[in-house]
């Protein structure tokens, strides 16, 4: 309850603020339960007189991604999200689909550097950006230092929020190497919710790769 | 015949030392496909239409502009015309399409013509609930008006704990395929080789028709064991389509209103007892509510099932809301926190510290010695004797500290299982069963057990289970699931052994019961150096492999597994006095579970059970709406579950004492789920000297104590 949005990640939301005004991401920004988010949404929207960029769809648009360094062409509808793009459509099936309105986190991925929720971002507008998913965080047979230490750890019991956490945390120490205490970890991975219960061995498991990734073993 | 015991306690390699699960690394790169992960060629979505009314009777359903919608490949009437609705998302229609966009705009095309009915959906003021109230009938034992004119002194008190839904993070749902004769299932399930008979059954089909297969699953802790509706309609959509695979999974809102939740328990409790805190009598009034077929019964008084004099009265009030499903420790909770709460306030009557009159009392329960030494343990893990004081903090300033304690007990025996074991001449070595790892650890369990009792390492022996092809284990319910593969594992394992030992003793020219299996060895016992490797050992198979079944009987566990325990858990709060807000300190857990096979994921049972506690203690519950009939909180914004910062310092101690490891195996995920909330409800009390009567502890609730209402 206190700690589920901490102003340490203000930017999750961000990729909203660059759409014109849409009810659906209206209502997700008013959904996270920050007023100060949701107005962010409206005045950036309404403010943008963008909005005369030539309007698409609603029929199935091509589009192109750059994920895990890779281009991926597919064609959808433009009110499909990221998150729905990445599963249903391309197969990568690492994030989740738990709330579907930014509040669990298990969809977790970076774009252009920011942890943002690939639910509330529209793949159209995910266009042009830098995406990072779990699949891309370590070749085949090989884990990332973050996994090895979810595992190590065993930060993880069902595993359905796993991907998820595992991204919060590749993109929370890509900003903060150093955390020195589990406390600063909690305030890192505040937007991201398990069931199962297994923030204890996710608390030493982002201190532990943080020891390993200042390392230099990995990156 | 081999000798199936457990190795004895200080010979074993594997068994109960800290082990990474064999999944995890699959887990946590996000390459473990669970059945909602699954896109098999040409697979449609389908979404279900559900009714937006608590009571409401269908007038007329058309859906003919769905049908006709493009990209729309069949739809389903669940809910014919005439057919009364008894709560908000109750499945109507479902459309598959070929994209969950279109399904989504089917669904919104289906015109439903409804008469709206009159619902009840409260049930915590039972005068309120009318006819909707079904009383049990009075239980008494002993003489309840004696044993109140005994005691010295008698405390009274109300006590409220709420509904609560499962929130599995993969919702539930599946992907079926059927085509022609076969169907091909991919379901979220607790039930992996009972899945097939209960489609079989809803389909009017033979079960042998259905094939089902699952690698991992998103949560379960109870409510993933049937089929359902969505199962038969999701079979009948993709028939409909002409045999393509479906995929039919809830969304959020509807997981959250049909797929399951706690039973709720409230009760108006009189207790008893002498100046020395020996309890004399018992009397409850409770009642609780699963959804429209009425509620649990929580056993009562909780644990102290032999106070000597008791009269209880039980009601079950059937409200217009989502049906109830097994939640992890079915009535424990609610049975915890109706009699604990009680009982923490009778010793704030007597002037007594709590563990001392939960501990004076336990000549009730059914394992004085255990809980007594637990108590003890506990209370030194949490420092009680220096941070424990009179209920009240006194200490100045708007923050206030304190300790409360709860118990609770779980039978988790085995549960009917089958495994094969294969030894191969290349030395490898298969086991499967068909049975299903939800996150426990299951897995990994057969795992040790299997290399243990070969004497091999871990990644020597392959483990596969999550298919009804494999042999036929049970449902994962009831923490019953360790104790049962544990047992066919070790079975199938040490029959298939035996035979290898057939060819092997030739060879070294003993009978073959001289032999035995250590690091990677068959050697003579008393002389090691007489040995053949495993590989040189499974090499005198020639062309055969070694195929050995083994069964764990649930009525005949043999030695191997067993059943009851314990459990004391133990919180230390902080509550801000000015804004209610509550806070964990620490928690400490200790428990006895008979048999340990691996430390590092039994801790994690534990700390899982401790966490999702305190969700429930502290902010989880189902807010219905009178006015509506609706389900308010049907999400995870305001559906409450803990973050990461909000579960303070959590200890776990596992009891591995011999008089406890020769018991054998026992389930532990319903034991470690039971007492936490009772705990902190009675830390709460001791901290700011009232009772919140009702959890979760919410600040208004908090605040509203502190004021003097009820809250």
């Amino acid at each position: 309850m206190s700690s589920k949005k901490k102003p340490d990640v203000p930017n999750k939301p961000g990729p909203i603020a660059k759409t014109p005004v849409s009810r659906r991401g209206f209502i997700r920004g008013v959904g996270l339960g920050s007023s100060a988010i949701s107005a962010g949404v409206l005045s950036t929207g309404l403010a943008e007189p963008a909005l005369a960029a030539a309007p698409v769809g609603p029929a199935a648009v091509p589009i192109s991604l750059r994920i895990n360094g890779k281009a991926q062409s597919l064609t959808i509808e433009p009110r499909v999200t990221l998150l729905d793009a990445l599963r249903n459509h391309l197969d990568m099936t690492g994030a989740k689909r738990v709330c579907d309105r930014g509040t669990c986190g298990a969809c977790t991925v970076i774009m252009s550097g920011r942890v943002v929720y690939a639910c509330t971002v529209l793949a159209i507008d995910a266009q042009g950006k830098d995406i990072q998913t779990i699949e891309g965080l370590a070749p085949a047979g090989r884990l990332h230092p973050v996994s090895s230490a979810f595992v190590n750890n065993d930060a993880q019991q069902c595993g359905y929020c796993t991907p998820g956490l595992v991204m919060a945390a590749k993109g929370f120490l890509d900003r903060n190497p150093n955390p020195r205490t589990e406390q600063d970890v909690e305030k890192g991975l505040g937007g991201n919710l398990c069931r199962c219960g297994t923030y204890v061995g996710v608390r030493k498991a982002v201190l532990e790769a943080a020891r390993e990734m200042r390392g230099g073993r990995n990156a | 015949m081999p000798d199936y015991n457990w190795p004895p306690q200080g010979n074993r390699r594997l068994m109960g030392k800290r082990i990474s699960r064999i999944d995890g690394g699959e887990k946590a790169s996000g390459r473990a496909k669970y059945n909602s992960d699954i896109n098999p060629q040409g697979l449609l979505h389908a979404m279900l239409l559900t009714s937006p009314y608590a009571h409401a009777k269908v007038v007329s359903i058309d859906v003919s502009e769905a049908k006709a919608l493009k990209g729309v490949t069949a739809v389903r009437v669940i809910a014919q015309p005439g057919t009364e609705i008894q709560w908000e998302g109750a499945e109507i229609a479902a459309v598959a399409a070929e994209t969950e966009q279109i399904a989504r705009d089917g669904v919104r095309k289906i015109k439903v013509q409804w008469e709206v009915l009159p619902h009840v959906v409260k049930e915590n003021d039972l005068s309120k609930a009318g006819t909707r109230v079904k009383a049990a009938g009075e239980q008494v034992t002993g003489d309840p008006d004696q044993g109140f004119k005994d005691a010295e002194v008698v405390h009274e008190g109300y006590y409220a704990i709420p509904v609560l839904t499962h929130c599995c993070l993969e919702p539930h749902g599946q992907v079926i395929q059927w085509n022609g004769d076969s169907i091909m299932a991919w379901p979220s399930t607790q039930a992996v080789s009972p899945y097939a008979g209960d489609l079989a059954k809803a389909l009017q089909l033979p079960a042998t028709q259905i094939k089902v297969h699952q690698d991992h699953i998103g949560g379960g802790f109870g409510s993933k064991f049937a089929s359902d509706r969505w199962g038969v309609e999701c079979a009948q959509l993709s028939k409909e389509s002409g045999g393509r695979p479906v995929k039919l999974f809830l969304d959020r809102a509807t997981e959250l209103k049909i797929a399951g939740n706690r039973p709720s328990g409230f009760a108006n409790i009189k207790i008893g007892a002498k100046k020395d805190g020996t309890i004399t009598a018992w009397q409850s009034q409770s009642w609780a509510t699963g959804g429209m077929a009425g509620g649990g019964s929580p056993p009562l008084p909780y644990v102290y099932t032999n106070i000597p004099n008791q009269r209880k009265n039980h009601s079950s009030v059937s409200l217009n809301a989502g049906g109830q499903r097994a939640w992890r420790a079915p009535n424990h909770q609610q049975a915890s926190y109706l009699t604990a709460s009680a009982i923490d306030d009778l010793a704030a009557k007597l002037n007594m510290d709590p563990v001392e009159l939960f501990s004076k009392n336990a000549g009730y329960t059914a394992r004085a010695d255990v809980y007594r030494q637990q108590l003890a343990k506990g209370a030194e893990m949490i420092e009680w004797k220096k941070k424990w004081h009179p209920r009240g903090d006194t200490t100045p300033g708007p923050i206030k500290r304190g300790l409360g304690l709860a118990v609770g007990t779980w039978q988790g025996g085995g549960h009917n299982s089958n495994a094969k074991t294969t030894i191969n001449p290349d030395g490898t070595v298969l086991v499967e069963l068909g049975s299903q790892d939800l996150g426990t650890g299951t897995r990994t369990a057969i795992n040790i057990v299997a290399a243990e009792s070969l004497g091999l390492p871990l990644n020597a022996v392959k483990v596969v289970i999550g298919d009804n092809s494999l042999p036929f284990s049970g449902a994962s319910g009831g923490s019953t699931t360790i104790g049962g593969v544990s047992g066919s594992t070790r079975r199938a394992t040490l029959n298939a052994l035996e035979k290898l030992f057939d060819v092997a003793a030739p060879a070294l020219g003993v009978p073959k019961d001289q032999l035995e299996a250590v690091d990677g060895r068959i050697q003579v016992k008393g002389n090691a150096a007489k040995n053949l490797t495993w590989k040189a050992a499974c090499a005198k198979l020639g062309a055969s492999s070694i195929a050995e079944a083994g069964a764990h009987d649930q009525r005949n566990p043999g030695g191997l597994a067993s059943a009851g325990v314990g459990g004391v858990q133990m919180a230390e709060v902080s509550v801000d006095t000015e804004t209610g807000l509550v806070k964990m300190i620490k928690t400490v857990a200790v428990h006895d579970i008979g048999t340990l096979i691996n430390l590092k994921t039994a801790e994690s049972q534990i700390l899982g059970g401790c966490i999702m506690n305190i969700c429930g203690a502290l902010m989880e519950e189902r807010v219905m709406d009178v006015a509506t009939g609706r389900h308010l909180n049907a999400d995870m914004e305001f559906y409450k579950l803990a973050g990461i910062g909000d579960i303070g310092e959590i200890v776990v101690h596992i009891n591995t004492e011999p008089e406890h490891d020769k018991r054998g195996v026992i389930g532990l995920g319903e034991p470690s789920t039971i007492a936490l909330p009772t705990a902190i409800g009675n830390a709460v009390a001791n901290a700011i000297g009232v009772r919140v009567t009702t959890l979760p502890l919410t600040p208004d609730r908090v605040l509203a104590a502190l004021e003097g209402r009820r809250a």
